[in-house]
């Protein structure tokens, strides 16, 4: 009961901090800075969509990228077709949504291992990368939408006011809608998680054999959770495009895959605020590294993977957690009780 | 007689070349305690898996109160009311022992109800100190007590036990042989087990496999004095 409590006090307080910086970030920071920190928002949300279903459904996905790439271009080519962008925002939520369920089908259903659910994934994003890398040439184009193979699209059109094309979001709003909407995954997944559904997936995650012992189709729920964690990644991908008016391939690489992974294990896979820290401070620190010309990036990057996974391998969140608020709780306990003791004794 | 609760009519399973099953005609009837015993390699645990659906018979079939339950997944015929309890311990070991239970109760149950059973099997099963612990750290008995409890949570017509004492102290089996009885009360057993004086203290009837079939089946007496079995099974055991 008073665990409950305390990750409710938690959420509680996630979500008034969330919605005070939702509120209060476009009026304290400059253009530049909250440009930066809306990009550091979108990938909250692919860090969001990966936690899902890896953290919490034991799926081991190492092609994110594709469901995010599949969001960035089917928004490309949507709103340069139908020039609005509410239904094109829904065309790239659903479209990897629809193609992570017909993915997992194959995959789930056929009852292949973890490392072969692994293995596809990966080499999903890289025919992706590689098909849409050969696209350049004005044959490739889908309507009125030139695909540009590895130049990429240039010129998307921002989002706008649903329904309302010529409305377009300006930077502070982009950020609001992008803020938002990583407020309502990142609860949307947590009251999921409480569900009967959510439960049994977390289930899945311990022991799939037992969970077809009690009756539940673990299949089913594997399925569920794969497109939900592709949507999400669409919608990432989707926000990505907008808010760059731009998407090339590299949405689909395999770094792309690479740094979601590290996200998670930075911040804690099996945690829902974890990947989103650990996506906003690895996304921060890349562009600080990319700044200077001492070290390589990824050098950089590379170490900060070893130490996690050699000192902190379930990541920052649940250390704080689990190690660090008890041992302050212990700094603070010694204080009061040597003294309760000796009192106890004289008496 | 009644029709039996669950029924195999010629059930065979091939594993490449090998026959782990040849020709398995067996049936319970309501109500029954079975034990199946046989040495290893016998098929025991093929015929177990066949019966849940986790592997498909090469040909036969089995039936669950006269229907052809052959061609249904795991977790369907889980949903009739099959229950399985496997020789390790298969639970959700990064849940706790209440989080382990809700996921049972919560596939036929709602709201309140769910609760109300966890608590009960909880009790029944004395698990109340560990309820919140996280069952992977518990001790392998304690765990084999939070699976048998998954099992009873699922409120199953049918029960399949597979060497539910392996592993025990000569007191945790007796105790396991009580509670044996007492489930029993309510549900039908198929208990696979080797160690033969737990299976003395629990069997009424018993069906030998040898070799992929049913070698005999009978009472205990008829089934520890025929020299057959002792052929197969128990003279290799003595001469050893």
């Amino acid at each position: 009961m008073t665990n409950s409590l305390r990750s409710n006090a938690g959420l509680v307080a996630i979500g008034v901090g969330g919605i005070v910086l939702l509120i209060g970030l476009p009026i304290v920071l400059d253009l530049y800075t909250l440009l930066q920190i809306t990009l550091y928002v979108i990938f909250g949300i692919l860090a969001l969509s990966l936690a899902f279903i890896w953290g919490y459904g034991g799926i081991l996905c190492f092609g994110q990228s594709a469901f995010f790439g599949l969001g960035a271009y089917a928004y490309a080519v949507s709103v340069i077709n139908i020039g609005e962008s509410t239904l094109p925002f829904l065309i790239a939520t659903a479209l990897p949504a629809a193609f992570a369920a017909g993915l997992g089908y194959f995959m789930f259903y056929s009852r292949i291992s973890d490392v072969y659910v692994g293995v596809i994934t990966l080499t999903v994003t890289l025919i992706f990368y590689n098909v849409v890398n050969s696209t350049a040439g004005p044959q490739y184009h889908i309507g009125e939408a030139l695909l540009g193979g590895f130049n990429g699209m240039p010129n998307v059109p921002s989002l706008n006011i649903p329904f309302q094309p010529d409305n377009t979001l300006e930077p502070a709003g982009m950020f609001t809608l992008c803020g938002g909407l990583l407020l309502i995954v990142y609860f949307g997944l947590h009251a999921l998680l409480r569900t009967r559904f959510g439960r049994v997936l977390v289930a899945v995650r311990e022991n799939e054999q037992r969970v077809e012992f009690q009756g539940y189709d673990a299949r089913l729920h594997k399925l569920v959770a794969f497109s939900i964690g592709g949507g999400l990644a669409g919608i990432a991908g989707c926000l990505f495009t907008a808010w760059g008016n731009f998407v090339s391939p590299t949405a689909f690489s395999v770094v792309q895959s690479a740094q979601i992974i590290i996200w998670l294990m930075v911040g804690g896979a099996g945690t829902l605020l974890g990947p989103v820290i650990g996506a906003m401070a690895i996304s921060w620190l890349t562009l600080k590294i990319g700044t200077q010309q001492t070290v390589n990036a990824n050098v950089v990057l590379g170490a900060i993977l070893l130490v996690f996974v050699l000192l902190v391998p379930r990541g920052i969140a649940p250390m704080v957690t689990e190690r660090l608020v008890p041992w302050l709780m212990s700094l603070r306990q010694p204080q009061t009780s040597p003294q309760s003791v000796a009192r106890e004794g004289k008496a | 007689m009644s029709k039996p609760l669950i029924e195999t009519r010629g059930l065979v399973k091939h594993f490449g070349g090998v026959q782990a099953i040849r020709g398995v005609d067996f049936a319970l009837a309501e109500g029954e305690l079975r034990c199946l015993i046989g040495p290893n390699g016998a098929g025991k645990s093929t015929f177990f898996k066949l019966l849940t659906g986790q592997i498909k018979p090469t040909s036969g079939s089995v039936l669950f109160r006269g229907t052809d339950i052959t061609s249904l997944q795991a977790h369907e015929i889980a949903r009739l009311g099959i229950g399985v309890k496997t020789q390790v311990p298969s639970v959700f070991n990064g849940l706790s022992v209440r989080d382990n239970l809700w996921i049972a109760a919560a596939r036929h149950k709602k709201g309140k109800a769910i609760a109300q059973l966890v608590e009960a099997q909880i009790e029944r099963l004395m698990l109340g100190r560990f309820a919140d612990s996280l069952t992977g750290q518990l001790a392998h008995d304690q765990r084999q007590r939070v699976e048998l409890g998954l099992v009873l949570c699922g409120e199953p017509n049918l029960i399949l036990l597979d060497e539910p004492a392996a592993g025990m102290t000569e007191e945790e089996r007796a105790r396991t042989a009580e509670l044996i009885f007492e489930i029993n009360r309510d549900h039908p057993l198929i208990v696979v087990e080797h160690d033969m004086s737990f299976i003395r203290s629990i069997a009424r009837r018993i069906t030998v496999f040898n070799q992929g079939e049913i070698l005999m089946e009978g009472g205990v007496d008829q089934v520890f004095s025929s020299q057959a079995v002792r052929d197969v099974y128990l003279g290799k055991k003595a001469a050893a």
